[in-house]
């Protein structure tokens, strides 16, 4: 018997199993992997920043007993009508198409019981959301499917889509397995095609031609609505100042972790910036121009709990938006449905074909027997459970570092647990004064 | 017929007049003089109205229109009619590009040139150009007629889905999946109408029909060369 000791088998951390895996799949189809979702990796996140908290040299406010503020407008810069919001957090855009009416319903449900805005998505505006939204944004994409003047003017804002966090310089997709026949009537496409969005407006081209589009848009809706415009986050100091000057009343920035219908794996994980990494460069940009406060910042990717919503906000922010946790509220990825989750050869967590139609939570679908798995008024409530949750965790923060308004929390309050994090969000480095790149080292 | 002078009266006032006349559906007449290329004129407009334009425009002219005739005599800048869902919308002079741009309905005539991108992403406007139309017109249109008089630029109808293409001269080059279709006696129908509206001095016999050949309507790995 051979007793020759032998080395464990090793594994590449190159060529890891689940890189392995992928290369057998572009080899046996000989197309990229399409996927839902944000990116996946890990990237310096909100969890790498902590609170100071309140201590000899601050003065706390009392949980039970002390107000503190989470009210928010947004548009105040030109807009007759700013949108007043209780909370500062909002639902991202997510068109009718790639979730089923159902879900837009329960989106605009819970948003309107928590006080706050949803957004249309690629497609057009649908009765189910601007029935339920109390506060619906109204979003202006390359595409234009289903743009016309009476949705521009019976929305409450409307947002001029640059980019997306998910892949900043690339349009949409709406696989054929979703195009039904009153997705592609309201896209005036035929059923079952494979549908591109395009990656450019189709009648400007940059910030100085906006401009002129962002007037045409206030002439259209009487100068009432707020105009945002949204851009991923590519090189979020010029693309706000751009922003601004193409007259923006507010700026969505959507960094890496905000997810997508459907966009190529490679291009949700290695185009963009992480969420942490835009904040700073854009609120340095709105301060540069003396636009902080008076343009409203939203950030949105990755915003998962009132800790988040606190540290963006913290940063600069005015508020932020949710889209990927909003459908987790409402039924994404639930434990609930593993037995089917594994006979798409998924798990729970880890389901990211939105774009193949298939949703067992009936969320990111338009079958009607998936879709009617989905309770909208249910559902709903969850969502604003979920909204109250992250407003009651950013209050407890604030007033813990001594703030009567969530807009009163500051960088001073924060540190970070790594360098890259330190660096990133311009606070000093945990237990060190040494803010990265600003500290003369 | 009431007149707005765009060197006394901002545009502001000038759009507000027109919405609200528009809207009370009392098919009044309006003359713009000096629009000094202004953007955004006569924009939103909901209602029957006739506006006259007396000069060029800058962009977006009309944009988003239902129901009204605005007639320019002069050129227009980019984007004239862009997202129109009904009414018609005249040129006199050129079009600059984007004309058209997203239309969903009504009738955009343009009795000079169009340049470049000319129904780009048209969902069902009808365009009729007396002229030339510049490289990628009708890029990714969907729905709707675009009738071209005289010569069409390089990619036509790239990557386009449902419109009808008619084209009475030259054509640069097709784009990614636009193919030349037969004429059959719809088209032609189609076509003998349109020239007729639009005061267009063509037979339809003169002209080809281009379409989408739907290869690309699917995502297929073997066609991954021709995007």
């Amino acid at each position: 018997m051979d007793k020759t000791p032998h080395t464990e088998p090793r594994q590449s951390w190159t060529f890891s199993n689940e890189i392995n895996s992928e290369i057998r799949r572009a080899a046996a189809t000989g197309i990229y992997d399409i996927r839902g979702g944000g990116a996946k990796r890990r990237v310096p996140h909100f969890d790498d920043l902590l609170f100071l908290g309140a201590s000899m040299s601050r003065y706390p406010l009392e949980g039970y007993r002390e107000k503190c503020g989470t009210e928010v407008v947004l548009g105040t810069r030109f807009a007759k009508k700013p949108i007043e919001l209780k909370i500062p957090v909002t639902i991202a855009g997510m068109s009718f198409g790639a979730l089923s009416g159902n879900a837009k319903e329960a989106l605009g449900r819970g948003a309107t019981m928590a006080g706050t805005s949803t957004t249309t998505g690629d497609g057009g505006m649908t009765e189910e959301e601007r029935g339920h939204s109390e506060k619906l944004v109204y979003q202006y994409l390359p595409s234009r499917y289903g743009m016309n003047p009476d949705d521009l003017r019976r929305a409450d804002a409307i947002e001029v889509v640059v980019g997306q966090g998910a892949k900043p310089g690339g349009g949409g997709m709406l696989l054929g397995q979703k195009i039904t026949e009153r997705v592609a009537g309201m896209r005036d496409l035929p059923v079952g095609i494979d549908q591109r969005s395009a990656c450019r407006h189709p009648d400007w081209t940059g910030p100085d031609d906006l401009e002129i589009k962002i007037l045409e848009l206030r002439e259209i809706t009487n100068w009432e609505k707020p105009i945002y415009i949204k851009v991923g986050g590519a090189r979020p100091y010029y693309d706000t100042a751009l922003a601004v000057k193409a007259g923006a009343d507010v700026v969505v920035l959507d960094g890496m972790q905000g997810g997508t219908a459907a966009t190529q794996d490679v291009f949700i994980e290695h185009v963009g910036q992480p969420t942490l990494a835009c904040i700073r460069p854009a609120v340095k940009a709105l301060q540069d121009l003396g636009m902080h406060r008076k343009v409203q910042l939203v950030v949105s990717g990755g915003i998962r709990t009132g800790a988040d919503v606190a540290k963006a906000l913290a940063l600069g922010a005015d508020a932020v938006s949710i889209g990927t946790a909003a459908l987790i509220a409402l039924g994404d990825n639930d434990p609930k449905w593993e037995a089917e989750y594994q006979k798409l050869g998924t798990t729970t967590g880890a389901y990211d074909d939105w774009h193949e139609g298939r949703d067992p939570a009936g969320i990111t679908t338009q079958d009607p027997e998936l879709a009617a798995r989905l309770d909208p008024i249910e559902a709903g409530r969850r969502l604003r459970n979920y909204l109250s949750v992250l407003t009651l965790e950013c209050q407890t923060i604030a007033r813990a570092c001594g703030k009567s308004h969530v807009h009163n929390l500051e960088p001073e309050d924060l540190c970070a647990l790594t360098i890259e994090a330190a660096a990133m969000a311009g606070v000093p480095l945990a237990g060190t004064s040494w803010i990265p790149g600003q500290s003369g080292f | 017929m009431p007149v707005l002078d765009m060197s006394e009266t901002p545009l502001r006032e000038v759009n507000t007049t027109l919405q609200a006349a528009a809207k009370s559906l009392a098919n009044e007449a309006y003359v713009i003089e000096n629009p000094r290329g202004s953007h955004a004129m006569a924009v939103g407009l909901d209602g029957p109205l006739e506006v006259t334009v007396k000069g060029s425009t800058g962009y977006y002219c009309a944009g988003m229109n239902k129901e009204a005739t605005v007639h320019v005599e002069g050129s227009a800048g980019p984007g004239v009619a862009e997202n129109m869902m009904s009414g018609t919308v005249i040129i006199d002079g050129d079009a600059s590009q984007y004309a058209g741009a997203t239309g969903h309905g009504g009738l955009l005539v343009v009795k000079g040139n169009a340049s470049s991108r000319c129904g780009i992403s048209m969902k069902g406007i009808d365009i009729v150009v007396h002229g030339n139309v510049g490289h990628m017109s009708a890029f990714m249109a969907q729905k709707g007629n675009l009738v071209v008089l005289g010569d069409a630029g390089d990619a036509l109808g790239d990557s386009l889905y449902e419109a009808r293409l008619f084209v009475r001269g030259s054509v640069k080059s097709l784009g990614a999946d636009c193919v030349e279709k037969e004429m059959r006696p719809e088209h032609l129908a189609v076509l003998k109408e349109l020239l007729a509206k639009a005061g267009a001095d063509a037979k339809p016999e003169e002209f080809k029909r281009y379409g989408s050949a739907r290869k690309l309507y699917n995502f297929n790995i073997d066609h991954a060369g021709e995007y």
